[in-house]
């Protein structure tokens, strides 16, 4: 099982379940033969067979309590590495990028393990230093693209060389760990994503001319070392504690040159038009300045908010952050501190204000990000009802349902501005439609007179046209409305008739694909239905109010 | 207690020894009382004696005449009681002394019995830190101690002869954190294995939607109903994994608790899931609706109900109409049969018969006006009087001119002749059968017609001439129930339709030519092209197999179907009419669903039929009228 994950082996799907399995159906997982055979090459099985041999040895030797044995059994404890596996099994480096969405989420929630029981300590360790190498790369790349708050923990996606890699890490609370799951096999997909994680981080602070393994910048350390220092007891592990705090830059190999961004060079692409080559630009630019989307802005954290996503996020974007100095290490400025931009906070209320910085709930940094644009602020003043979250990673195709809110972002983006308007039109709306009540209850009255006389003058019509010779002259406007809706019908009744003339296997597949399709606007029906209710019920309850403040 | 001593005859006491005895009791040297030792003294208790002296004496036990009242009024009396102890040994009492009484209480109170010993002690730190002048032990040291052991010496030569041949290495530093290195600094796209490029790489996990937000919109969020239904679904079966909440702000959102499973589950999937590449379809759906010709360009075709002949009685169950397209003949359930003009919908005669209308034929030739009609067990052979009366008087005269034969010859029917009221109403000729028959046909010529009995038997299909008026049964046994019969356009061919096949004959051969399989359960009804080559069936499960003879015995097309153009009795939907064009490949086309039949007794149409030079279609139905689409 261990050489199967490591190896990356996986069962296959016989054509013939009944032939392979020998006439019984049992459910059963059936590898090929070249690939058991293929494991059976790998050197290290010998490995493993060696650490058996250790293991055996050492179960021995306790058992006849002989210490000295089994001291220095364990000194020449056999080790193996993953390293050519991991090569052969991703051949290029694209590949491994490809494929480090699960070692990252894994390596996030074995780093957040307590350091107690369920596995090693060292794994723990190794896990919590990859990630936040990881995490300073992404800082120092910029390369961080949306940031999603879901329940089950926060999902971040970044774009690593052109890859989209996305992983999920847990929100900080110990974890109840569960009995029905089996520990060994998630440690030994850790073994192997952490190995892999180690040599793409590796290449990655390669590929940016950064310090590997991390150092923090030069004169950030200076300022950092003499303050904090002493606090903390040993020296390694408050080493990787700054790194981790995320506040400061990385050393690199080669001093950073100010001429990182190159003008692109342009190379005309043949076959590729003016528009097309516009239209790259300004997604060049839009991304440029995503990047810098909080740049020269000060943030500060208050203890309540998550500190590290927060302080990632901000960072990724080019926004200066700090905290309170006895919450984590590496607080680079304090609250007091005048030239605060924003002050995140996650309390209802704030007991002293100071002025010239803005208060804000943290999903405003997560809905920034996310718009590819500094949110206005007043939506997210602390204590204020949110607007809702919406996930990043929904692309609308045509027919879907799309939440108001979505609307109203993608409008902003484009450069307009809705949301003045449509407030401006919902307070005249509101104006007009206080004004209207007491006149609406009369013109309900008389919509309802005024209905049933078209009704009864319908029906008159209807007799009359009953009663007198079938060759009554109509109008023409209504002979065209026949006209068109003939043809439509006589087209649905050839559809319907070519349908019938189907073969089986396409009438199940078109049925199928039908169904899926109904399904689909019925789902979005659905929604756009339950928002409606939602949404006058809201108008209803703020009338109220307002009647009642009135009163 | 002396008394009782000196009652006691032959026993010597030793009084002098007492006061010794009684200050160290336990020490055998200075009085020796008794001599049985260090015994439990109830061994001795059903004697008279309690043990014996040194001289081997017995020692007898003091006489025990003390109950109750004694005791007391010794307790009373003696102010020592409190201090006085019985002796086991010997049976005598003590008076226990000062120094012995305090030992008592001593011990009582848990102290040392000696008053002199002190636990209390200061303790002297004998081994202490400070370095003394004098040694502890005053012991010279060994000379070993002085001289380098040999054994030692061995074995450290021994090492030291090992470390220089090299086979002792030193200790390798245990390296805890693995070192990364470029490993992809030599890539080389060439080098990548063959089971690489069949890897299929395992899919990412699905990213999540606005309704997994912490806040998400509330029109994500479910209702109480949904909720419940989510809770009652499997795990598998729910379209979210998880249950859409809202949080007020971040803080508020706790731990999610099956993340850890999720990961877990994760990694079972990808080293236990089969992977495959799927083929996802990627199609149009409407392309797969096949292009079919537009019904406009094969116009003309009946589009629009135009006349509706009205039966008043009851159902119509079949319709014939004559070769020239001027009159049509329907029968109905009452026992009539009627006809009509076609252009005026008028009923121009009703002929009442015996019983229910089977069947109904017109005679195809258009020179002889005749109908066959089954009744019951008869066939009746009737000459409307419709149209040209020339025509009308030429039949009557066909009929007429029969000549019986010389010789009898044994038929399996009867011909009968018309009474003359009979003969009025237009009937010709009746022919008796001796059972029920369903289905009428005529052969194209007009001559000959063939009868389908209602009951399996080998003279089922019966074949009559009517000029001649003489019947034959062309099959010698039954090859199951024939559901229709009907006679080839062009080929002397008879077609027999069971439930199964449909077989053809060649009845000049008299032999089997062909049999068609309909790959349906039921036949119910059959129709020919007029151009021989393709045959339509029609069968109760609403099936219609359509065979080619020039190709194979297999239907060439089966087409699940609506009510079949040759299958009564299925819903108000007229059926559309097939047109086949006889091109390179015939192509069966609907063309129109016709409605306009209403469902009365659960049936709906019961007839169709088309118009022999018209693109018309008539139509007859369980309501009681007939209808006609032009």
């Amino acid at each position: 099982r261990r050489l199967c994950i490591l190896k990356g082996i996986y069962p296959h799907e016989p054509k013939h379940k009944k032939k392979v399995n020998k006439g019984s159906t049992a459910p059963r997982t059936f590898y090929l033969l070249k690939d058991i055979k293929f494991l059976l090459h790998e050197p290290i099985v010998n490995k493993f067979r060696e650490y058996k041999v250790f293991v055996r040895k050492l179960r021995k030797a306790y058992g006849k309590s002989e210490w000295s044995t089994v001291e220095r059994l364990k000194d020449n404890k056999p080790t193996y590495k993953l390293d050519h596996i991991v090569k052969e099994r991703y051949p290029t480096f694209i590949d491994a990028l490809r494929d480090l969405d699960d070692a990252l989420s894994m390596c996030f929630l074995f780093s957040t393990f307590p350091r107690t029981g369920k596995c090693h300590v060292q794994t723990i360790q190794l896990c919590r230093r990859l990630a936040v190498e990881f995490l300073n790369y992404v800082i120092a790349s910029r390369s961080l693209r949306k940031v999603f708050l879901s329940i089950k923990g926060i999902y971040y996606q970044a774009e690593v060389l052109g890859q989209p890699v996305t992983w999920i890490t847990p929100y900080t609370f110990s974890h109840d760990h569960p009995t029905d799951v089996d520990y060994r096999v998630m440690a030994t997909f850790t073994e192997f994503y952490t190995t892999l994680l180690g040599f793409v981080n590796f290449r990655l602070y390669q590929s940016l001319n950064l310090v590997y393994p991390p150092k923090i910048d030069g004169q950030a350390n200076a300022e950092l070392k003499p303050v904090e220092g002493k606090e903390y007891a040993m020296d390694s592990e408050s080493y990787l504690e700054k790194l981790s705090a995320l506040s400061a830059s990385l050393a690199r190999v080669v001093a950073p040159t100010h001429e990182d961004e190159v003008e692109l060079d342009e190379f005309p692409v043949e076959g590729e038009t003016a528009e097309q080559m516009d239209a790259r630009k300004k997604e060049q630019e839009t991304l440029e300045k995503h990047k810098k989307l909080f740049e020269g802005l000060r943030f500060f954290l208050n203890r309540e908010v998550p500190r590290e996503p927060l302080a990632f996020i901000i960072r990724c974007f080019g926004g200066q952050v700090s905290w309170d100095k006895s919450l984590c290490i590496g607080a680079t400025y304090e609250a007091s501190d005048r030239s605060i931009t924003h002050h995140i906070i996650d309390r209802p209320r704030v007991e002293r204000q100071v002025v010239g910085r803005y208060y804000l709930q943290p999903q405003w940094v997560f809905d920034s990000v996310n718009a590819k644009m500094c949110l206005p602020v007043a939506d997210y003043f602390p204590g204020v009802l949110l607007p809702p979250h919406l996930s990043p990673f929904v692309t609308e195709q045509e027919g879907d349902y799309i939440p108001p809110e979505k609307l109203k972002l993608l409008a902003m983006q484009r450069g307009e501005n809705p949301d003045q308007e449509s407030e401006e039109e919902e307070e005249e709306e509101e104006d007009d439609n206080e004004k209207e009540e007491e006149e609406e209850e009369e013109e309900e009255d008389e919509s309802e007179k005024e209905e049933e006389m078209k009704l009864k003058k319908m029906e008159e019509q209807k007799t009359q046209s009953n009663k007198a010779l079938p060759v009554k002259v109509t109008p023409g406007k209504l002979r065209l409305e026949d006209k068109q809706r003939l043809e439509q019908e006589q087209q649905s009744e050839e559809k319907r008739l070519a349908i019938m003339m189907m073969k089986k296997r396409e009438k199940y597949l078109y049925k199928k694909i039908m169904f899926g399709k109904k399904r689909k606007v019925r789902e979005a029906n659905k929604l756009a239905a339950k928002r409606k209710a939602h949404d006058s019920a809201l108008k209803e309850e703020k009338k109220k109010s307002k009647k009642a403040r009135r009163a | 207690s002396l008394p009782a001593w000196a009652g006691c005859p032959g026993s010597r006491l030793p009084w002098e020894a007492e006061p010794s005895w009684s200050s160290v009791p336990s020490c055998p040297l200075q009085d020796i009382r008794n001599t049985v030792g260090n015994i439990p003294m109830e061994w001795y208790q059903d004697f008279p004696h309690i043990g014996y002296n040194l001289e081997g004496r017995k020692i007898y036990k003091p006489i025990r005449n003390k109950d109750e009242l004694d005791m007391f009024l010794e307790k009373m009396e003696n102010p020592d009681y409190w201090r006085t102890v019985q002796d086991k040994q010997t049976g005598a009492e003590l008076k226990l002394t000062e120094e012995q009484l305090e030992l008592v209480q001593r011990l009582q109170r848990g102290m040392f019995g000696d008053v002199h010993f002190n636990p209390y002690e200061p303790a002297v730190d004998f081994f202490s830190h400070e370095v003394l002048i004098h040694p502890v032990t005053n012991r010279p040291a060994h000379k070993r101690s002085f001289i380098p052991s040999l054994t030692e010496k061995e074995k450290v030569s021994k090492l030291v002869h090992a470390i220089k041949m090299g086979w002792i290495k030193p200790r390798k530093p245990k390296e805890d954190t693995p070192t990364y290195y470029d490993l992809w600094a030599h890539e080389d796209p060439n080098s990548i294995l063959g089971r690489h490029k069949m890897h299929v790489p395992a899919p990412k996990l699905r990213l999540p939607g606005h309704e997994e937000s912490y806040n998400p919109p509330p029109e994500y969020l479910l209702s109480k109903e949904e909720e419940l239904a989510w809770q009652q679904q499997e795990p598998e079966e729910r379209r979210l994994s998880v249950l859409p909440q809202s949080y007020r702000s971040l803080r508020a959102v706790p731990a999610f608790p099956r993340f850890i499973h999720e990961r877990f589950e994760r990694c079972l999937d990808l080293y236990l899931c089969p992977r495959q590449r799927k083929m996802r379809v990627n199609v149009d759906p409407e392309e797969l609706i096949p292009k079919l010709p537009k019904p406009r360009d094969l116009q003309p075709f009946p589009s629009s109900q135009a006349l509706v002949y009205r039966d008043p009685s009851s159902l119509v169950r079949c319709l014939s109409i004559c070769p020239s397209g001027q009159w049509l003949a329907s029968g109905s359930d009452d026992g009539t049969v009627r006809f009509w003009e076609v252009c005026t919908a008028r009923c121009i005669k009703t002929l009442p018969v015996a019983g229910v209308v089977k069947s109904l034929a017109w005679n195809p030739n258009p020179s002889i006006c005749l109908v066959a009609i089954c009744v019951e067990q008869q066939v009746l052979l009737v000459n409307p009087g419709l149209g040209d009366k020339l025509l009308c008087a030429a039949t009557d005269q066909l009929l007429d001119s029969y000549v019986a034969p010389e010789e009898e010859r044994l038929q399996p029917v009867q011909w009968l002749l018309p009474t003359p009221e009979q003969h009025c109403k237009g009937m010709r000729l009746l022919i008796q059968h001796g059972k029920e028959v369903k289905q009428v046909t005529w052969h194209g010529k007009g001559d000959y017609l063939a009868s389908v009995g209602c009951e399996q038997s080998s003279q089922q299909v019966l074949i009559h001439q009517s000029s001649k008026r003489w019947s034959q049964s062309p099959f010698r046994r039954s090859r199951g129930l024939v559901q229709c019969v009907l006679f080839h356009p062009s080929r002397p061919h008879l077609l027999v339709a069971t439930q199964r096949c449909v077989r053809i004959y060649n009845l000049l051969k008299q032999e089997l030519t062909k049999k068609l399989m309909a790959n349906c359960k039921w036949v119910s009804s059959m129709a020919i092209h007029p151009g021989g080559d393709n045959i339509i069936c029609g069968s109760y499960d609403s099936k219609l197999a359509w065979f080619d003879l020039d190709l194979s015995t297999r239907p060439y097309q089966l087409l699940r179907c609506w009510a079949g153009a040759s299958q009564p009795a299925h819903r108000a939907l007229a059926p559309g009419p097939v047109q086949i064009d006889l091109l390179q490949n015939p192509l069966l086309v609907p063309v129109k669903v016709l409605k306009g039949h209403t469902i009365t007794l659960d049936l709906g149409v019961l007839d169709v039929l088309f118009h022999p030079t018209q693109p018309w279609v008539f139509s007859s139905g369980a309501d009681g009228t007939v209808r006609l689409y032009t």
